[in-house]
């Protein structure tokens, strides 16, 4: 699933990175604890999140994510958006909650690839 | 004989700064041409020990040592120091604050996340002097 196809299925912001929504994505992650995201990381990653500091980026960038998607209307500062257009991770917004959002893709065919996802 | 050898110091609680040394340490590595796999195994492992060198620690340092072999990473700290390592190794067991935990961290699965993701992986610790971690990636 393209990083444009997620934004539209979850009629979200793109925030910055709109040169990587063409990048496909595999499989994803949601929550709020970047310890668990770190344990389960997988290749062509999404990051859905409600957790808002520089550290999801930071995770993200040790991971290789390359998309996160901040739920619940949540709008990262610009000091994390900053953080973001150096590591090149595209950055979206949805009105979604975490289990709706990750609900939509789910049955979009966007499935977890590993047990704890 | 090491090919690279670099010392990267981590500041006791500087949450805003947590991970700078591993971006650092992964774009190194990448320019170096270390298999990308390798580069993310060895990604995970210092971020999580940098981490908890900001949650834990009185402060440390990180020391990358690269040769054609191997690459390995000295986590050291000034203390306080781990009074049951077992315990601190179990997955789940965490001592962290409600604060550490607001900003996504203290799950407790950093210590046995930086044994998963490293080929070699030895803690020593005293109370009252600190501790220090030694991890291994082979490179073949």
């Amino acid at each position: 699933m393209k990083i444009a196809e997620i934004a539209k299925l979850l009629d979200a912001e793109i925030l910055t990175g709109e040169e990587l929504l063409d990048m496909d994505i595999l499989t994803a992650c949601s929550g709020d604890m970047m310890s668990d995201v770190l344990a389960f990381p997988k290749e062509h990653m999404v990051l859905l999140t409600g957790l808002m500091n520089p550290q999801v980026m930071r995770t993200c960038d040790m991971l290789d994510v390359r998309c996160v998607v901040f739920v619940r209307g949540k709008k990262p500062n610009e000091d994390i958006l900053e953080l973001a257009r150096d590591y090149e991770i595209a950055v979206m917004t949805t009105d979604c909650g975490l289990y709706v959002a990750s609900g939509v893709l789910y049955t979009n065919g966007l499935h977890a690839r590993t047990k704890g996802l | 004989m090491a090919v690279l050898k670099e010392v990267f110091p981590v500041a006791a609680e500087d949450f805003v700064s947590a991970g700078e040394a591993s971006a650092q340490i992964k774009r190194l590595l990448k320019k170096l041409g270390v298999d990308g796999g390798v580069v993310r195994r060895i990604s995970i492992a210092s971020y999580e020990a940098e981490i908890n060198l900001v949650i834990h620690s009185l402060g440390g340092q990180m020391e990358l040592q690269v040769d054609e072999k191997e690459i390995v990473l000295i986590v050291s700290d000034v203390g306080p120091g781990i009074p049951n390592i077992e315990l601190a190794m179990s997955e789940g067991y965490s001592t962290a604050s409600d604060d550490v935990r607001m900003m996504g961290f203290g799950a407790g699965m950093g210590l046995s996340n930086m044994a998963r993701n490293s080929d070699e992986f030895n803690i020593e610790s005293r109370e009252g002097s600190g501790t220090t971690i030694r991890m291994t990636f082979l490179l073949s």
